[in-house]
C-alpha cells in the first residue's frame, strides 16, 4: 500500500531575495474517510493524511491539519518569503503512522 | 429487508414503527447518500473549541465555486489580509463545513516566513453547504467568512 503513496511537491529552484514563492504539494493517497461501506456493508477504517509539515532550513514554516474532508490525493499549497538560500522538507504523516517525506533546494539569487 | 426490520424489532420498535422507519429511511438515502451529521451547531461548536476569541467578520476571503458539480473534489483557496511581519501576522485558520459527516475541514498553522497568507486545498462536499473560516492573528484577534457552495453531486458516499 505505502508503494504507490508517493509525495509530489513544486517549488520554483530559484528565487530573488524575499520573493514570495508559491509551493504546491501533492501527495497521491487514498484518504479513506471511515465513512465508506464496502460490498459487504462493512465500514472501511479510516485511513487518511492527518498532517503535513514543512520546515525551511530545520525552521517550521508551515503545517496542516487535515480531516477526512479534504478530498483524495490532498493537494496543499501555500506562500513562502525566501530570505535565504536553503532547503525546504515535507513531512506527511498518515494515520497508520508511516511518515512520508520530499526535499528541494532553493537558491535565493 | 427482513434482516433489518428484525434488527430494528431488536431494538425495541414496533413492527409498524419499523416500517415506517425503514420508508422514511428509504426516502433519505434517496435524497442524500450518507447521513450528515454536522451541523451549524456543531460546526460552530467545533469552532468555539478551536479559536478562543469571538470572531467578528472580515479580512478573510474563501474562493471557491459557486455550484461544485461534483462534490468529491471542490477547490478551496483562503486567503487573509495582513502584513505578515514578524509582529502582525496569521497564526492559524481554521476551516470547517457545517452539512458533512464531521465538521472539521482542515487546520493551517502559517508563520512570518509565508510572506502571504494564503492557502489552497481540495474539499469533499456531500451536499449543499456552507464552507466556514477562522482566521487567528498573531495578537490574538479572530476574523471569519462563510461561503455557501451549491453541490449537484455529493462526494462522501461510495
Amino acid at each position: 500500500m505505502a508503494a504507490d503513496i508517493k509525495p509530489r511537491i513544486r517549488v520554483p529552484q530559484t528565487a530573488k531575495k524575499d520573493e514570495i514563492i508559491e509551493i504546491k504539494t501533492l501527495i497521491s493517497h487514498p484518504m479513506e474517510s471511515g465513512q465508506r461501506k464496502d460490498s459487504q456493508g462493512k465500514i472501511i477504517p479510516r485511513k487518511i493524511i492527518n498532517k503535513m509539515t514543512v520546515a525551511f532550513n530545520g525552521k517550521p514554516v508551515f503545517e496542516a491539519k487535515l480531516e477526512p474532508s479534504i478530498s483524495a490525493n490532498p493537494y496543499l499549497s501555500f506562500f513562502l518569503k525566501c530570505s535565504a538560500s536553503g532547503n525546504l522538507d515535507f513531512t506527511w504523516t498518515d494515520d497508520d503512522g508511516s511518515v512520508y517525506k520530499a526535499t528541494q533546494a532553493i537558491t535565493v539569487a | 429487508m427482513t434482516a433489518s426490520s428484525q434488527s430494528l424489532n431488536r431494538r425495541g420498535l414496533s413492527r409498524r414503527q419499523a416500517v415506517a422507519a425503514l420508508g422514511l429511511g428509504s426516502v433519505v438515502v434517496t435524497l442524500v447518500p450518507l447521513s450528515a451529521e454536522a451541523t451549524p451547531e456543531s460546526a460552530k461548536k467545533m469552532l468555539g473549541d478551536l479559536v478562543k476569541a469571538a470572531p467578528k467578520a472580515g479580512k478573510v476571503q474563501i474562493k471557491t465555486q459557486e455550484i461544485a458539480e461534483n462534490g468529491n473534489t471542490v477547490p478551496v483557496t483562503i486567503s487573509v489580509e495582513s502584513p505578515m511581519t514578524d509582529k502582525d501576522y496569521v497564526k492559524e485558520i481554521h476551516v470547517v463545513s457545517d452539512k458533512n459527516p464531521q465538521p472539521g475541514v482542515a487546520s493551517f498553522m502559517l508563520t512570518p516566513a509565508n510572506g502571504k497568507a494564503e492557502v489552497q486545498f481540495r474539499m469533499r462536499m456531500a451536499e449543499t453547504q456552507n464552507v466556514i473560516a477562522v482566521a487567528v492573528m498573531s495578537d490574538g484577534s479572530a476574523w471569519t467568512a462563510a461561503r455557501e457552495v451549491k453541490v449537484t453531486i455529493g462526494g462522501c458516499g461510495g
